[in-house]
């Protein structure tokens, strides 16, 4: 009995131990990589610069300068502009693709699967590179246009505009917005569709009115992962860009940078997780109101 | 009749949308490799000829060799720390059934919702509070966080998929919490283990934007070629070394695609708790 007794405590120690194995590297991870290093963030936002790590004495002056500088406004006005017109262009551009993956394509699935998945593991950098040599004076755009007789002038319209970091932006994030649409799509019961074409609803009518709100998680999901790394981006409108596209990251980076004033960086990053929450917020409201299957 | 008809045109007209699509997605970064091979140093057309000198110009390039050698040692320790990160924080939220691991695993993903520069500078100012600095180790730390949710989906949609009954029979027989996970639930797991590896090596190998902040005296592949992107003239030769990374990239990326779909037959079990997932196993990666 005593035996019994032993070997079942002894049992429970190793689970013990195997838990906390387990879990250590994970909460490891996610208690001090993610939350204390965004926490150390949100501190630093509070404090004043003195040059120190740390800062000194705690003002909310970072974040009047943040409120009250027009410059600020504008350029996280642009931001969001920017980031709202790559999402909308990437989520509608993919949304016929994900629709033909999840009804149309067959036994090409699997291919059409793979192909634009692929571009999602290749170097963002190198595609945003890519556009850069697309869009130069001397660029592809440019010279191929003169050798197709179209114009006779290179011209620098391409490079350094708005325009040109939406492009780069939308073709960077489009892989990221095909599979949560084309999972939602896919996920949809086939009954339901049969059931709105026997119910004698005709083709456009289904999708409105069946597949397309069902697809509307999909689409959120999308459009968020699609949303929150552009509207923080400052590699792009670094190479494509020019000085009229400046977006929040880039002024974050320069904070960190060779402005040096770190407090103030953290505090437009704060600003920055607060925009993005509001957005998150809406998304969640929305994808209740469409009656989320999640 | 004519409804039948209707559809198939509309599908028709759709396989012609997904083709231009596929040709806007690929033809930009395809031309990196076509003007690689371009005998000039601007990329412009027309073409000036056939070469393989800016090829030549990869070799015995000190800086270049030392930020290859940096990349393939952090990208296999940071995709090491990050798969193993990945596989206990799913089995653990999986089967752990205890609140913490649940929590776990939900902040396990959230760096989805934090743009890259934010993660950046919030582990800047750690590693600097911790007295690591900016260098190798801060960069390792930082692809482990950029890789995790990745890893994280993998393998908790591949455990999702590993039937309940298997690991309940390991149990019953009298075998530990420990020797179940490690003679059972890895063994079945393994293509995604490797697979979710290379995903994570891949990230890691090609990360600019948080790397940018942690970087210290020894850059990275991606640190090296923003390096040279200041100077026309090396314009060739990014598009050479960029071509040689997009053909590794592909190629990993092609075998771990393969690799997490092999030993998938059966579908996941109708189960609302465990991620949404398709026949073939495509991943849901974020729900809201």
């Amino acid at each position: 009995m005593s035996a019994i007794v032993a070997a079942s405590a002894q049992e429970a120690r190793s689970s013990q131990g195997f838990r906390f194995a387990m879990l250590l590297p994970g909460a490891l991870v996610t208690f001090l990589l993610i939350l204390f290093a965004l926490g150390l963030v949100i501190f630093l936002a509070f404090r004043g610069n003195d040059g120190s790590l740390l800062g000194a004495g705690f003002t909310m002056a970072n974040f009047v300068t943040v409120v009250s500088d027009p410059l600020y406004w504008t350029v996280t006005l642009r931001s969001l502009v920017i980031a709202a017109l790559v999402t909308l262009a990437t989520v509608v551009t993919a949304y016929p693709v994900a629709y033909y993956l999840a009804f149309h394509a067959g036994r090409r699935r699997g291919l059409l699967l793979f192909l634009v998945t692929l571009p999602f593991w290749t170097s963002y950098l190198l595609r945003v590179f890519a556009w850069k040599i697309v869009l130069a004076y001397n660029g592809v755009l440019n010279s191929a246009l003169i050798e197709s007789g179209i114009w006779s002038e290179p011209t620098l319209a391409f490079l350094n505009t708005p325009a040109a970091v939406v492009v780069t932006l939308a073709h960077a994030y489009a892989p990221f917005a095909i599979l949560p649409i084309y999972v939602a799509l896919d996920t949809i019961p086939k009954s339901l569709i049969e059931a709105a074409s026997d119910l004698g609803a005709r083709p456009f009518t289904s999708f409105r009115r069946v597949v397309l709100p069902n697809s509307m998680p999909g689409v959120l999901a999308a459009a968020l992962v699609v949303f929150v790394p552009t509207v923080g981006d400052y590699v792009t409108p670094a190479l494509v860009g020019g000085p009229a596209s400046t977006m929040i990251g880039t002024l974050i980076q320069a904070e960190f940078g060779k402005a040096n004033d770190w407090p103030f960086g953290a505090a437009l990053s704060v600003a920055v997780m607060l925009v993005i929450l509001c957005v998150v917020l809406v998304a969640r409201f929305a994808d209740r109101r469409f009656g989320s299957r999640t | 009749m004519s409804e039948g008809r209707r559809t198939e045109r509309g599908s028709g007209w759709l396989g012609v949308y997904v083709i231009a699509y596929l040709v806007f997605l690929y033809l930009p970064v395809l031309l990196i490799p076509l003007f690689s091979f371009n005998n000039s140093i601007q990329a412009a057309f027309p073409l000036q000829g056939f070469t393989l000198q800016w090829y030549a110009t990869l070799f015995g390039n000190s800086a270049l060799t030392n930020a290859l050698l940096n990349s393939l040692v952090i990208g296999a320790v940071a995709a090491t720390g990050a798969t193993l990160c990945g596989i206990t924080v799913s089995y653990m939220d999986l089967y752990g059934s205890s609140p913490l691991a649940a929590t776990i695993s939900a902040i396990a993903r959230l760096p989805i919702l934090i743009p890259g520069v934010i993660v950046g500078i919030s582990l800047l100012i750690l590693i600097n509070l911790i007295g690591l600095g900016p260098s190798r180790i801060a960069i390792v730390l930082g692809h482990i966080l950029v890789a995790l949710p990745t890893t994280v989906v993998i393998m908790r949609s591949r455990f999702a998929a590993i039937p309940k009954t298997i690991r309940e029979a390991a149990l019953d027989l009298g075998a530990s919490d420990w020797t179940t996970f490690r003679r059972v639930m890895l063994p079945l797991s393994l293509p995604a283990i490797v697979s979710a590896f290379m995903l994570a090596f891949l990230i890691s190998f090609d990360e600019f934007i948080v790397v940018f902040f942690l970087a210290g005296t020894e850059p990275t592949l991606p640190l090296y070629i923003w390096s040279q992107l200041r100077f026309p003239k090396s314009l060739p030769t990014v598009m050479a070394l960029g071509t040689s990374i997009l053909a590794v990239s592909f190629a990993i990326a092609a075998a771990a695609e393969i690799l997490r779909h092999r030993g998938l037959s059966a579908p996941a079990p109708a189960d609302p708790s465990q991620p949404k997932q398709t026949k073939r196993g495509e991943l849901q990666w974020h729900s809201i």
